[in-house]
């Protein structure tokens, strides 16, 4: 069988591909872009039609992966951890219809924060729409789970989280690969309602999904990623989940002592876990994310029958991902380190690139802005909140994708004038056009600057879905054409830019300004490859 | 077995390619390797860095513990310094010494200087002006990781053959370059003491 070296998130990519995925529908977002971009670039893909362009959010994202599983496919939905809450109304919706064929929604978070603004735990998602959860420990577990999880999607007719982290997602290990399966045909469900959500179907889809609980129970307890290993010190028995387990490896190179059950597919197996619990004095429970496992063992009273200590008892640190370093501080391992980290050091954090269209868009803005008074600029998320910081200082918000514009809505309207909107071209069509929509239809005075770049820049330079189109969606939202303006940020037009944006900072109606340059990034790679 | 890389330096520097040229040569070398990095925001002109591990047992964390690095190779010399919890006290610490200057508050550089060769065991080496006379200022990367070559536990023909991996689809004059750029940097730090 073939050997590869592929990042954790590529792993699941190619699983999925050999376990007959037909499509992939994702928003680009860190930690999770490298998943769909590795199906995009994948020969066998490309050659057998496998679906892998991007989709304009989570939510469609999860719609159309919905999709192409009632016609009886098997599909994935990617995304980062907060791409989930825009997709929460698809996910939790699917566990009540159910799939038809294989569905894994793919979602990969980000503790510690490296690019997010939370660090929120999808399993938590999972639980909450009472599906089975799977969280791969190595490379090679993402690759096997992604055909474990199209399988139990497809027996018991349910969606599939597949729960991943920053440090799995990008990490790189050799995998085994196994034979290509081939892809589904098309098959319509058995009962024609079975996706018709009206409550009385719901109803009677809700209470079935209440009654495969002990049956998805039951699998975990004989699922192979869920393994009680043995250890002749009884003083401690170990729970860890997903790659908290190499961090016990790593700290015990000659066999770990305490007896310790490793997760890696819920519902939590319960008979695995009573098990390790009767013969142990007290519980160590190690999840990369928020203390899930830990919260319910211990029980709101903390009355379980033995102690049990985690991120709660200040064991292993309340926040933040997990380390081995912590892992062996937890275990009650001394902590080893080298030299000091000199204090003369500068701290390098990300900056906009050198010739960036942003840094003109935010120079002629803050011109233009100068004399109104400070804190009326709502930005959003992309390479452009890098603004906050110096020498810019330029945007006073960054909350989820689309906020700017609702945002400097919501201020208008508490009476602070102007109010600014700086949002990027693809987090526009993400889920800035609904917000636009309110402002038209309140004709609230605010300026909306779309910095258009002509790409989804953050994320490493994908498609934009807006690219083409950002003055037929304005002017079909219904933007007064006299007050949709288009500048191109470049020094030699900083005058005129000011200008025009100080003219309609004092508009008072809607207007949108269009601030046009491709990212340098992008466009130095098309250079490239036209030449190559 | 084991070698324990910390990868040092700013975004657009080229550690992953070097990451990737070490990956590509345990494969011949049939070795288990873990390699972890960060991606997205970090990418932005910022402090990057990523855990390259090697051994001839498989590896269980994906990160590197502190105290436990063989090596720090790094191709600035202010990030080298960032990453030194992470040396063991046997361990070697190679950077370039040209600084990348994206900040206004880069310490002076005979600060930085002076703390890598309070160092033990440390390579300072000049890759940009090595890289240059092998015909393009981009190999420095390159540089840096043959100067680190006889810290990592792999014959070095199996380091020109993760660089010709790497390289291979830009063309022959490019990989004829980057070997010669690998070459290069190992012998200025065979100079070293």
């Amino acid at each position: 069988m073939a050997q590869m070296v592929l990042l954790g998130a590529e792993a699941l990519a190619q699983g999925a591909l050999d376990a007959g995925l037909s499509g992939i529908y994702a928003y680009p977002g860190t930690p999770s872009t490298e998943i769909t971009e590795y199906v995009q670039r994948n020969r066998y893909a490309r050659e057998n039609g496998i679906h892998s362009a991007w989709s304009a959010n989570e939510k469609t994202a999860v719609e159309a992966a919905l999709g192409m599983s009632y016609a009886g496919k098997r599909a994935m939905a990617c995304m980062k951890h907060v791409g989930l809450n825009v997709a929460a109304d698809p996910f939790i919706n699917s566990a009540i219809t159910g799939a038809g064929g294989g569905l894994i929604i793919a979602v990969a978070d980000d503790p510690s924060m490296h690019s997010s603004q939370n660090e929120q735990d999808s399993r938590f998602y999972g639980q909450f729409a009472f599906l089975p959860i799977f969280e791969p420990s190595s490379q090679q577990e993402a690759y096997d789970m992604a055909f474990t999880a199209f399988e139990l999607s497809e027996k018991y007719h349910l969606p599939v989280l597949m729960r991943i982290t920053t440090r799995m997602a990008h990490s790189r290990a050799m995998v085994e690969c196994r034979e290509t399966r081939k892809q589904n045909s098309l098959r319509l469900p058995d009962d024609p309602r079975q996706f018709v959500l009206l409550p009385a179907i719901a109803k009677k889809r809700y209470r079935q999904l209440l009654n495969l609980q002990p049956l998805l129970e039951k699998e975990a307890e004989k699922s192979p990623f869920n393994c009680l290993l043995p250890g002749s010190d009884s003083s401690l028995g170990i729970i860890t989940c997903g790659i908290a387990h190499n961090y016990v490896l790593e700290n015990y190179p000659d066999g770990v002592p305490y007896p310790n059950l490793k997760i890696g597919q819920y519902p939590v197996p319960l008979d695995l876990i009573s098990k390790l619990v009767s013969e142990v004095d007290q519980i160590l429970v190690l999840e990369e994310g928020y203390p899930l496992l830990e919260q319910s063992l211990r029980g709101l009273l903390n009355n379980g029958a033995k102690p049990v200590k985690g991120r709660l008892d200040g064991t292993v640190p309340r926040d933040g991902e997990l380390t081995p370093d912590a892992v062996a501080v937890a275990m009650g391992l001394a902590a080893q380190t080298g030299p000091d980290a000199p204090e003369f050091l500068a701290s390098r954090p990300p900056s906009m690139c050198k010739g960036c269209g942003h840094i003109d868009t935010y120079n002629a803005l803050l011109e233009a802005i100068e004399g109104f008074g400070p804190g009326r600029t709502f930005s959003d998320i992309g390479c452009y909140t890098l603004g906050a910081l110096p020498p810019f200082n330029a945007i006073n918000s960054c909350v989820d994708m689309g906020a700017s514009i609702t945002m400097a809505k919501g201020a208008a309207d508490a009476g602070l004038l102007p109010s600014v909107a700086v949002i990027g071209d693809s987090t526009f069509t993400h889920s800035g056009m609904t917000g636009l929509l309110d402002v038209v239809n309140e004709n609230s005075p605010i300026t909306i600057i779309i910095s258009d770049n002509e790409t989804t820049g953050m994320t490493g330079g994908q498609t934009s879905s807006a690219t083409g189109r950002l003055e037929s969606i304005c002017l079909g939202i219904g933007i007064d054409p006299e007050h949709l303006k288009v500048i191109i940020p470049l020094k030699k037009n900083h005058e005129e830019n000011v200008r025009i944006i100080r003219q309609e900072l004092q508009h008072p109606a809607p207007s949108v300004i269009i601030s046009r340059r491709e990212c340098i990034q992008t466009a130095t790679r098309k250079r490239k490859e036209q030449k190559s | 077995m084991k070698t324990d890389i910390i990868l040092a330096g700013v975004g657009g520097q080229g550690i992953l390619t070097i990451a990737a040229a070490i990956g590509f040569a345990t494969l011949s070398e049939k070795m288990f390797v873990k390699q972890s990095e960060l991606h997205g925001m970090s990418q932005r002109g910022g402090a990057v860095q990523s855990h390259l591990r090697l051994s001839d047992q498989p590896v269980a964390s994906d990160l590197i513990p502190m105290g436990c690095a063989d090596l720090i190779l790094s191709v600035e010399p202010m990030e080298s310094l960032r990453y030194l919890p992470y040396l063991n006290p046997g361990g070697c610490l190679v950077t370039n010494s040209v600084p990348y200057l994206n900040i206004p508050n880069y310490p002076e550089e005979k600060t930085i200087h002076d703390a890598v060769k309070s160092l033990p065991n440390y390579i300072w080496i000049n890759a940009d002006e090595i890289a240059r006379e092998c015909g393009s200022i981009k190999s420095s990367n390159i540089v840096m990781l043959g100067a680190a070559s006889r810290f990592i536990n792999l014959p070095f023909s199996a380091l020109q053959e993760g660089v010709r991996q790497v390289f291979g689809r830009k063309g022959d004059e490019i990989v004829t370059m980057n070997l010669k750029a690998l070459e290069a940097g190992q012998q200025a730090a065979a100079l070293k003491p």
